[in-house]
């Protein structure tokens, strides 16, 4: 047996190699990837995977992410499971092709290993480039650990390819904090993967074959006709949120693992304020909760998986009657002068119950910078400063202050 | 809610393409005088809408999606192919 298959061994793995033994559990039959910082190692892992003779798939080295992204939309539509993975201007540079394989509700499963988007030109961590493409039609799942990108892989595979779904998923982790940080990392064993997605191999699923061809993109389409395509895509995002949770209860049962669906709630029950994080700053979030939780504080922390479609139903239930919730954002939506989690709650304001939460945004970790212990005790602090009555600014440039 | 397509996404057939009959966009059509085509298919080569196929004694369109734009009575060597106006 190869020294680098650890299926069905614990090890400690970077989130690029843990998202490679992911995709190797799943056994894609086309990965067409194009390198980019700082999703590179994971592409030369699945690339070293196959010259060991584990790895058995298409392999296709293209020219760029867009003929990546087009070679798995022609190998999706003959039936096949395919994979690829891109960053920061490599997911622009797909952007036409990322819009196709939505609208022809090819279920793509795609990484991006997060950093972020010009300009300014910058290499490191962010996640500007994945919520810039949140109204592309795809499912977007956020992770926190390296271990939670291995098994979302896993479960976006399940998600995709559901008869019911049928819709691509990005599975998204920030670059460098989870891409190049090793953490342990439990890897399943084949068999255990195989029986996870056995369930796919009788959903029926639409395909091009030459003796029975198939129009996919039919390219100009009566107005009635076009509207009914959004309509049922609408739909199938509808449909994702459930399936999810559902899903991802079904891996708790067999892997002894639950990421929590949607969103997972820590220690919200009996909170009065709420921080809501999404991708790898949880972890320090959830010591900074508990530290505070000691000082008496009854402060609970949710994580956005589910970034698209909204878990806006799960969210509501879990932030009524809140005192007031801070976000934290990685991310910046110009228009609004805030981070995209900030405005996609603030679209939920009608949704509470009366009084609804006071609601602060703190904008941090651009450009690669720390999310530190330091600045969520900070966020921790004003939030509750906000629940107790007093003025707070509604946004908060964390690295400016 | 009402649907038009058996399908999830924007797929057919080839035999049942539910697409817009770009055809219905004309306003002047192509006509072939049989006696005067020599059936070499310069026309059905530079019809940009690929409409134009072979029949038994001449080439002609497929109505449904010439969108009437003349290209092929202009590359006709043997002037076959007649503009005509389509009446309101």
């Amino acid at each position: 047996m190869s020294n680098i298959d650890l299926r069905g061994q614990i090890r400690v793995l970077d989130g690029n190699r843990a998202g490679a033994y992911g995709v190797l559990l799943c056994r894609p039959d086309v990965v067409a990837t194009y390198p980019i910082t700082p999703q590179t190692p994971l592409v030369e892992t699945l690339y070293k995977f196959e010259a060991e003779g584990l790895f058995d798939p298409e392999m296709v080295e293209p020219e760029g992410e867009n003929s990546a992204m087009a070679i798995l939309i022609g190998a999706c539509a003959a039936g096949g499971r395919t994979f690829t993975a891109t960053s920061s201007q490599g997911l622009s540079f797909m952007n036409d092709a990322y819009l196709l394989a939505a609208g022809n509700r090819f279920p793509i499963v795609m990484a991006i290993g997060m950093r972020e988007q010009v300009s300014p030109h910058g290499v490191f961590a962010g996640q500007q480039d994945a919520v810039l493409v949140k109204d592309h039609g795809w499912i977007q799942i956020f992770t926190e650990s390296c271990q939670e990108i291995l098994d979302t892989i896993i479960m976006a595979y399940r998600l995709a390819e559901d008869s019911d779904i049928l819709l691509p998923v990005n599975v998204c982790y920030e670059g460098f904090y989870l891409s190049h940080h090793s953490q342990r990392v439990e890897i399943p064993r084949q068999a255990e993967v195989d029986d996870f997605l056995a369930p796919l191999k009788g959903m029926e699923r639409l395909k091009w074959t030459l003796e029975d061809p198939m129009v996919f993109s039919s390219y100009t389409v009566p107005a009635e006709l076009f509207t009914e395509y959004r309509y049922k895509m609408c739909a199938a995002h509808g449909r994702a949120k459930g399936k999810f949770d559902e899903i991802d209860r079904e891996f708790a049962k067999r892997f002894g693992r639950s990421h929590g669906g949607q969103i997972e709630e820590y220690r919200t029950e009996d909170a009065d304020i709420v921080i809501v994080t999404m991708g790898c700053s949880t972890g320090t979030a959830r010591v900074v909760v508990d530290r505070k939780r000691d000082e008496g504080l009854k402060v609970g922390l949710i994580k956005v998986r589910m970034f698209r479609p909204s878990p806006r139903e799960r969210l509501v239930q879990a932030l009524n009657g809140k005192k007031a919730v801070g976000v934290i954002d990685r991310s910046v939506c110009y228009a609004w002068n805030c981070g995209h989690n900030f405005v996609e709650l603030k679209t939920l304001l009608g949704d509470f119950e009366q009084p609804a939460p006071r609601l602060l945004d703190f904008v941090c970790g651009l450009g690669g910078g720390d999310i530190t212990d330091h600045q969520i005790a900070r966020v921790i602090d004003t939030t509750a400063a906000a629940a107790a009555g007093q003025r707070q600014a509604e946004v908060t440039w964390l690295a400016l202050e | 809610m009402k649907f038009a397509s058996k399908f999830e996404g924007p797929w057919s057939t080839p035999k049942d393409p539910l697409d817009v009959k770009t055809g219905e966009w004309r306003s002047q059509r192509p006509v072939t005088k049989a006696e005067k085509c020599r059936q070499c298919g310069w026309c059905s080569i530079f019809c940009p809408a690929g409409c134009i196929k072979e029949e038994e004694r001449c080439f002609s369109a497929d109505l449904d999606y010439c969108k009437g734009c003349g290209v092929c009575a202009r590359v006709c060597p043997g002037k076959a192919i007649a503009i005509v106006r389509e009446e309101a």
